[in-house]
């Protein structure tokens, strides 16, 4: 079932009577149209509002404005339990004094008039979801004699035995330990690739979206920054925020300019831009857009280097970078190359991103608009669900363009160089 | 020494400190609890046979005192069934106020606890009206009952003037004047104005308890609900009664011993003969048998005490079988 959000709104009203202005708008003229039987990330810091338009699209919170479409149907004001939803919540909110079997059984019970089954297909149903989430051995448990990991399967069962259009699960994972969320998180996607139901999750963690879902949707302040495939997303970002939320380690920020079609990071000038206007730029680099070079053009004070095996991640340090520390990551075999205090690199063009210092969306440059513009057009093409939002960024009131770098925040209390 | 030994000596250290500061209380505790209750049970095996009336006699404080010589025995047991019927009265009329009462109250409470819950407007106001009567002295509250339900008899050659406002808006909707609880009253009259009493009486403890369980229910229980499509009635039966059950079991149980030591209140309405003008210790209760005998018999009274300490502890283990099977975590 296609999901559409149309200029889907929610402003919580102020709590208090004396602040009238301190309303909340957690969701803001919210566009987004799911394509049907796609697993779909919801991603975002929290207080993003994706959990606001996840219980939106449940209905359990009515929006402000806009609308909710399932398919062609309107379900902006149909109450939950009419909209054909299944809903997993964040602590599962599995009924403690029920079987594992009665919980998955309580919905359907609860159906009426013609939809309601006997007591045999009931059952028959029950066993049958729970045989797909794999939790068939445990039915006559109580929900506290199971694991988390149990409990979560539970919770999809019963979300998943009313044959829902639209399943959506609330963080899924994040009350599970490391272990068993890689685990249930491949378990989320055999389930939904087996049901073919249009599935929308929320998280705050990228990697957990990135790892499993067909389609990812970066949120901030309540607006879609971008949405569209996972690598796409993370390889052509739209703006800074995207860019710096999608990526571990995360990415590289420097202080830049433009000028004279030449880059500068700091002083140094680290590649040409032809084309793009003089402008005081954020300057993204991914770990891995770094080549350890003794010629290289960008040199960094080495700090330390994190063996990770396959891999390792250079520390160094930069008065440009607006990361405490610079993090590249290079192949084990480069290591011998390094020598002395001094690191030197020359950058991938196309790990490399340009961000305006005002506006924080993105300046392509030389090959990148090409690239970039072939990479739409083919995803139209494709029919591929795509879309990254235009224009200035939502700000909150304390988030103003940064200016303060790693060199100048080691100034001393008084402004003074820390002498060594 | 090893790290084990060394815990177990600063433990016991510490223990001898945690001894000293709970003495006080402790002999607090010994003094007016446990010693009490080993007397009672002591007394009440006490007998002797009192050659001035020909009768063995239980235990007299004033006579003990005089040099009166007791010897164990079961006497006082089985004075306490064979002096009249007034044991038998007194335990019929405790059973049947709490076992009706009990339940009317746990239901009563429940909905009123819901309905606070659900409500935002004057959510405050309805909290301290149901409250009132937890700090209302129970006494004061009798007394305006029984003027509530009065009647008045100026003289016996005229018929009974209906002054008590329950008979008031009887009349005034067209009905007949019930004598509650005057002279000649019926025992069904007496025992309704009572269940009305004790349960309103017993409310606010309840509804209290109750809300208290209900504010800590987790709301996503009641969002899950609604996802899963069940009607108000379902999600209060299926959902909020088993999310809710330790809180009704300690309120039921409580009931009951609460409802087992009735005295106040008949003593609020009828005054200390335990019953309407005419008919003392017509709504005697076991509290009210006890102090009945408390002056001059100590014995019996302690045999009576005793014997209602075993029906409250048969009736919690009860309870607590029940509420074990019925209990949900």
């Amino acid at each position: 079932m296609k999901v559409v959000l149309e200029h889907l709104t929610k402003i919580f009203p102020s709590r208090s009577k004396k602040e009238k202005n301190a309303e909340v708008v957690a969701v803001n003229d919210f566009n987004l149209e799911i394509p049907d039987g796609k697993l779909i990330g919801l991603l975002g810091p929290s207080g993003c509002g994706k959990s606001t338009t996840l219980f939106m699209i449940s209905g359990l919170q009515e929006p402000t404005g806009g609308k909710i479409y399932f398919g062609d149907d309107d379900v902006t004001k149909l109450a939950p339990e009419n909209r054909g939803i299944g809903l997993v919540f964040q602590n599962y909110a599995l009924y403690p004094h029920m079987t594992v079997q009665q919980n998955i059984l309580f919905p359907l019970q609860n159906l009426k008039g013609k939809e309601r089954l006997s007591k045999e297909e009931m059952l028959k149903r029950v066993s049958e979801v729970a045989k797909l989430v794999q939790i068939d051995e445990y039915m006559n448990r109580k929900p506290s004699e199971l694991s988390g990991g149990q409990q979560q399967r539970v919770a999809i069962a019963r979300a998943l035995v009313k044959m829902p259009r639209v399943l959506l699960l609330d963080e899924p994972l994040s009350n599970l330990d490391a272990r068993l969320r890689l685990q249930t998180r491949e378990e989320i996607r055999r389930i939904q690739r087996d049901t073919q139901i249009t599935t929308i999750f929320v998280t705050h963690d990228q990697e957990e979206a990135m790892s499993i879902s067909d389609y990812i949707v970066v949120m901030k302040l309540g607006v879609v920054m971008q949405a569209g495939k996972p690598q796409w997303v993370y390889d052509d970002p739209a703006n800074l925020f995207v860019a710096k939320f999608l990526g571990t380690p995360p990415i590289n920020v420097f202080k830049g300019k433009v000028q004279g079609g030449k880059l500068y990071i700091g002083e140094e000038d680290v590649f040409d831009v032809p084309g793009v206007e003089d402008q005081d730029v954020y300057v993204g680099i991914r770990p891995e857009g770094f080549l350890l070079s003794a010629e290289g053009r960008l040199s960094c004070t080495l700090s330390g280097v994190d063996v990770m095996g396959r891999d390792v991640s250079v520390v160094s340090t930069n008065g440009a970078s607006f990361n405490p520390v610079v993090r590249s990551i290079i192949s084990a075999d480069e290591l011998k190359n390094i020598s002395g205090d001094t690191v030197r690199f020359n950058l991938k063009e196309h790990k490399v991103f340009l961000f305006n210092r005002e506006t924080e969306s993105r300046v392509y440059f030389g090959g990148q608009s090409a690239a970039h513009a072939e990479k739409l057009a083919e995803m139209e093409a494709e029919g591929t669900f795509h879309a990254s939002h235009e224009g200035a960024l939502p700000r909150e009131a304390d988030d103003k363009p940064k200016t303060e770098t790693a060199a100048s925040r080691k100034r001393g209390l008084f402004g003074r160089k820390k002498s060594r | 020494m090893s790290r084990k030994e060394k815990t177990v000596k600063k433990k016991s250290k510490n223990q001898w400190k945690a001894w000293l500061y709970l003495t006080p209380m402790l002999i607090l505790l010994l003094v007016f609890t446990v010693w009490p209750i080993f007397n009672t049970v002591r007394i009440s095996f006490l007998c002797r046979w009192n050659p001035d009336l020909g009768a063995i006699v239980g235990y007299n404080y004033s006579d003990a005192m005089n040099g009166a010589k007791y010897q164990f025995g079961i006497n006082n047991f089985i004075n306490v069934f064979t002096t009249g019927d007034s044991f038998l009265t007194a335990l019929g009329n405790t059973m049947l106020l709490t076992v009706l009462t009990v339940p009317i109250s746990t239901m009563l409470a429940l909905l009123i606890a819901v309905a606070l819950n659900s409500i935002k407007f004057l959510k405050k106001f309805f909290q301290t009206v149901f409250f009132l009567p937890y700090v209302t002295n129970a006494i004061a509250i009798g007394m305006v009952f029984a003027a509530m339900f009065g009647m008045v008899w100026p003289n016996l050659a005229r018929p009974p003037v209906s002054v008590g406002i329950i008979n008031t808006i009887i009349e005034a909707f067209g009905g007949k004047y019930i004598n509650w609880v005057d002279s000649g009253s019926s025992y069904w009259a007496n025992i309704a104005v009572l269940v009305i009493y004790i349960v309103w009486n017993a409310l606010p403890f309840k509804i209290l308890v109750l809300l208290g369980g209900l504010q800590n229910v987790d709301k996503q229980y009641y969002d899950a609900a609604k996802v899963d499509g069940a009607s108000r009635w379902r999600t209060f039966w299926r959902v909020t009664v088993p999310l809710l059950s330790p809180m009704i079991a300690y309120v039921v149980i409580t009931g009951f011993i609460g409802g087992f030591k009735e005295y106040t209140s008949i003593v609020g309405i009828f005054g200390d003969s335990m019953g309407p003008y005419g008919a003392p210790g017509k709504l005697n209760t076991m509290v009210g048998f006890i102090y009945d005998s408390i002056d001059n018999n100590q014995g019996k009274a302690s045999a009576a005490a005793l014997i209602l300490f075993a029906i409250i502890f048969v009736v919690t283990m009860i309870n607590m079988y029940v509420s074990k099977k019925k209990v949900h975590y």
